[in-house]
């Protein structure tokens, strides 16, 4: 997931980082899907299948208060009475929820206090991931939570976070330990009641990231989760609660991965942040799940409610999500713009090849005055594959000038592939300005002709008019994901020329 | 306990009562099967509601909730052409056909000498004619189910506004088609329904006037017009709607075009209560072009959805939507544009644009400009823009001795006298501009 570490320390940073991963493009021009292997792991499952029971046996598992039972509970009776959204423009079956694993943790991954006591092979598998969780060896400040199938299995640098008072640990500890912090969050951005896969996910949420910044603090590295589906016919669904108190700032980031398999595997997860008065969050994702074969058999369906409030005045949150992976995508991170001045931030860039399906987007909410927000979207359909752009403004009566600024630009690659744009301005307040951009092109053959005159190949120049295309959004992302993310598109667009 | 499904088929039943009385008499076979057609399909969709995506923001359940009767056929007052001139184009070489609640009234319309085989007249006098062959192959054609209304009206299709012009003939004078509704004392629904056939090579220039003489009666004009445009031909569209307060407005216009064909589209909403205005254009033949414009203008409580979309089905297309409306008061507006590119549809290029002014705190507008893309080699773009006057212009005429109101009155003018520019025929351009300056100029310019 994360840059090979060599790659950061470059000294001579311009010139070898370009030839470098040219070499690398090449290197993996064969191999489409890397972290597709899967770790033989013992591991301890729940039946197949959705009842009240299993519901009862995950909260005994997490050794959880009885109101978060019924709060899980609660969930489940939603999710019976509501039914599967069809509104969004991609095709699939609707997957057997009666089939799928709800559960699934590693035998002996109770979470340790210290990385030596992790099973060394979970260990290992981190690090084939590119995610060293050895805190030693570990030179740039980032602390992990790693999360493998249903638990989370290792937390970094706790420490040095937990002397300024932040928290960082998993959701099922949080639960545990500080209740009066998630039993005031929990739910408060996305109610059980949100929609079908909101529903679904706090009937059975297993694990997941908790994030508490104290009023004023900086947190001083970045913070990041780490997601790997491993085990077959699990569905994966995590649950990550971020909340910066007054004047507190964090910078997040997420990646997962998962083994090829045959059948579609379910992820469906929630996000919640919460911003306090001065409080700012940025969230960045790279989402490579397994995209399924070339024939579209296989890959994960991603269906992922993200939202962010900005509680006080002056807060502000900023989406990023780089999305390459997932057989289907459904996936809208949103912002409340509650508090007066509030700023809501999206950038996205979206990549589908194959049979790829992909709709996703935004929603802003401007409740308060002065409230502003930026979306900048890019999609890339290649193969035959559809992207789609869905995106909501809605400015409220009360919101007295508000803002807001809207670019969407596809770019198509090949003649079988779709690229949609469904954006929905709603405004309600005369003293709004919203702005709405959007384009859909293809690489020109002047890009083309202009770079292969200069001796650069068809591969490298469709490589460089895509990061150009995409640039926008990648100074968004923290450096070390930036890095990853060009690398990323490079090889998904491999054999895409022509 | 009635239910939603109860009451909506109490409601069809009223409409398939209403259906059962229209007089047999005289109409071929094919037109009893088209209007069988309607009617069935009308009882198995459901009514527009907003659970709907299409009708998300646009709630029409006062109408659903209308059982409308038909408008008597003979209108209650007898009308003079005196009566209808204030309608008339400031253009006395125009052609003006009035229809009274989607019939045709010879004697108070004016028809000058038109080329030789060009039509312009009743469609049930078509029928009859040598030209049955057309209408027949046209009537219905490219309408697919849009919604429950517009089969409701081909369900009571009795006579409608018929257009037809040869192979290579140019016609220069405009045609006015006027659909004026006269309800009766209850509730009452007309069915006003144009069908225009332009065969290769011709030229025309068409607009469609929706108005009323109804002093206090609710009423719904529920129209669809049918254009059919030939290789090479060229038609100049415009459709007015000035509906009274207490009446709605149901519209879906289809257009179906060939190889190199011109639609110039103006779409102009300035009065009536709900009104919706659908048009949905197939650029179905090589490098046809069109141009779908809309103007509209919301005060008091009325709403406004425009919905216009274009269906790029073959290379070489060339599309471009605009649309701009000024909300007052409590008004709302909705606005979608579609354009839909079929894989086919290379080198499509194609442009889409929606500005909103808002003038009132409470006015609001909901808009979706959309792409659907299937295609590589394509130039799409659109953009969308809602706001107020900004202050810093505001500003510049104050600081140069002009009251702010005087300003957004100017600039209200401005605003839509931009788009009126391109309304195709000079007596429209005339017309909207005095409309729009009545209503917003300020004082001083008047």
């Amino acid at each position: 997931m994360a840059a090979p570490v060599e790659h950061l320390v470059d000294a001579d940073y311009t010139g070898t980082r370009v030839e470098r991963s040219n070499r690398e493009v090449a290197e993996i021009a064969g191999q489409h899907y890397k972290y597709g292997w899967t770790t033989d792991i013992e591991s301890e499952t729940l039946s197949k299948g959705l009842n009240e029971q299993v519901i009862w046996r995950i909260s005994q598992k997490k050794n959880e208060p009885e109101w978060m039972y019924e709060w899980r509970l609660n969930a489940y009776r939603h999710w019976l009475g509501s039914t599967d959204p069809d509104w969004a423009n991609v095709k699939y079956d609707t997957p057997d929820f009666q089939n799928i694993r709800y559960y699934s943790a590693p035998k002996k991954s109770v979470q340790r206090k210290s990385i030596e006591e992790v099973d060394p092979k979970l260990l290992e598998t981190f690090e084939k991931l590119g995610i060293p969780l050895d805190e030693q060896k570990r030179i740039s400040g980032v602390a992990v939570d790693a999360v493998f199938d249903s638990v989370s299995v290792a937390t970094t640098h706790r420490e040095i976070l937990a002397r300024k008072g932040i928290v960082f640990c998993p959701i099922s500890e949080a639960i545990r330990e500080y209740p009066e912090l998630v039993r005031k969050y929990l739910g408060s951005v996305v109610p059980p009641n949100d929609n079908f896969y909101a529903a679904l996910n706090s009937a059975v949420f297993s694990d997941g990231s908790f994030v508490y910044i104290p009023k004023g603090v900086r947190c001083p590295m970045d913070l990041s989760t780490y997601f790997r589906i491993n085990a077959a016919e699990t569905g994966q669904f995590e649950r990550t609660l971020i909340i910066a108190d007054e004047g507190a700032e964090v910078s997040y980031l997420e990646g997962c991965t998962a083994p090829m398999r045959d059948e579609n595997q379910l992820h469906a997860a929630v996000v919640e942040l919460v911003a306090h008065k001065d409080a700012v969050i940025r969230y960045s994702t790279v989402q490579n799940w397994y995209a399924g074969n070339e024939e579209g058999k296989g890959g994960i369906y991603n269906f992922v409610t993200k939202r962010g409030k900005c509680l006080g005045d002056n807060s502000r949150i900023s989406w990023t999500q780089v999305e390459t992976g997932s057989a289907i995508t459904w996936k809208y991170p949103s912002c409340l713009l509650m508090g007066d001045n509030s700023v809501g931030e999206f950038y996205s860039v979206a990549l589908t090849r194959n049979r790829q399906q992909a709709d996703t987007g935004t929603k802003m909410l401007h409740l308060g005055r002065n409230t502003r927000s930026t979306i900048i979207s890019k999609t890339i359909s290649a193969g035959k594959s559809n992207n789609s752009y869905r995106g909501l403004v809605r400015i409220m009566p009360k919101a007295e000038n508000a803002r807001n600024y809207t670019q969407c630009d596809s770019l198509l690659m090949g003649n079988q592939c779709g690229a949609h744009t469904f954006p929905y301005i709603d405004v309600r307040n005369k003293s709004a300005s919203v702005e709405h951009e959007a384009s859909t092109s293809k690489i020109s053959e002047d890009q083309m002709f202009y770079c292969q005159s200069r001796g650069i190949g068809p591969e490298n120049a469709i490589s460089m008019v895509v990061n150009g295309f995409c640039k926008e959004v990648f100074d968004h992302l923290p450096m070390e994901f930036a890095v990853e993310a060009a690398k990323l598109l490079s090889i998904s667009l491999e054999g895409s020329v022509g | 306990m009635s239910t939603v499904k109860d009451k909506q088929d109490l409601k069809k039943a009223h409409y398939v009562s209403e259906w059962s009385r229209i007089p047999l008499n005289g109409d071929p076979i094919w037109l009893k099967q088209l209007r069988i057609r309607g009617a069935h399909l009308f009882r198995d969709t459901e009514f527009p509601n907003t659970r709907m995506e299409e009708w998300r923001r646009t709630n029409i359940s006062i109408i659903n909730n209308t059982s409308y009767r038909s408008t008597p056929a003979s209108p209650p007052i007898a009308l003079t052409q005196k009566a209808v001139e204030p309608f008339f184009l400031k253009n006395p070489a125009a052609t003006e056909l009035v229809f009274i609640n989607g019939r045709y009234n010879k004697t108070i319309s004016r028809l000058p000498a038109l080329p030789e085989g060009v039509a312009a007249g009743s469609l049930r006098r078509a029928i009859q004619s040598p030209l049955a062959r057309v209408v027949k192959t046209h009537l219905g054609s490219c309408l697919q189910a849009r919604n429950a209304y517009t089969a409701l009206n081909t369900a009571f299709l009795q006579d409608g506004a018929f257009v037809y012009v040869p192979k290579n003939i140019l016609v220069e004078t405009p045609i006015h088609i006027i659909a004026l509704t006269i309800p009766g004392q209850e509730p009452s629904a007309a069915y006003p329904r144009v069908l225009a056939v332009l065969e290769d090579g011709s030229q025309a220039s068409i607009t469609t006037h929706f108005v009323s003489l109804s002093e206090h009666q609710p009423y719904l004009a529920n129209a669809v017009e049918e254009i059919i445009l030939g290789p090479n031909a060229q038609l100049d569209y415009c459709r007015l709607v000035e509906e009274k307060a207490q009446g709605n407005h149901l519209a879906t216009a289809e257009v179906r075009q060939d190889q190199n064909s011109r639609f110039n589209g103006f779409m102009a909403v300035l009065d009536g209560n709900i009104v919706r205005s659908q048009v949905c254009v197939e650029l179905a033949g090589d490098g046809a072009e069109c141009q779908l414009n809309g103007l509209y203008l919301n005060d008091g409580h009325r709403l406004t959805d425009t919905q216009f979309s274009v269906l790029h089905s073959r290379p070489h297309g060339l599309s471009r939507i605009t649309g701009k409306g000024i909300l007052d008061g409590d008004s709302k507006a909705v606005f979608l544009g579609k354009v839909y590119v079929h894989p086919d549809a290379q080198k499509t290029d194609s442009r889409q644009l929606n500005q909103n002014l808002l003038l009132s705190e409470r006015a609001s507008v909901e808009t979706k400009p959309q792409l659907e893309i299937y295609a590589d080699d394509v130039k799409c773009t659109h953009g969308a823009t809602v706001g107020a006057p900004p202050q810093e212009v505001l500003f510049y005429f104050r600081s140069r001795g002009i009251s702010e109101a005087a300003a957004r009155g100017m600039l209200t003018c401005g605003f839509a006298q931009e788009l009126i520019e391109e309304a195709p025929t000079h007596a429209i351009r005339e017309y909207l501009s005095a409309h729009v300056l009545a209503k917003y100029a300020p004082k001083e310019i008047r």
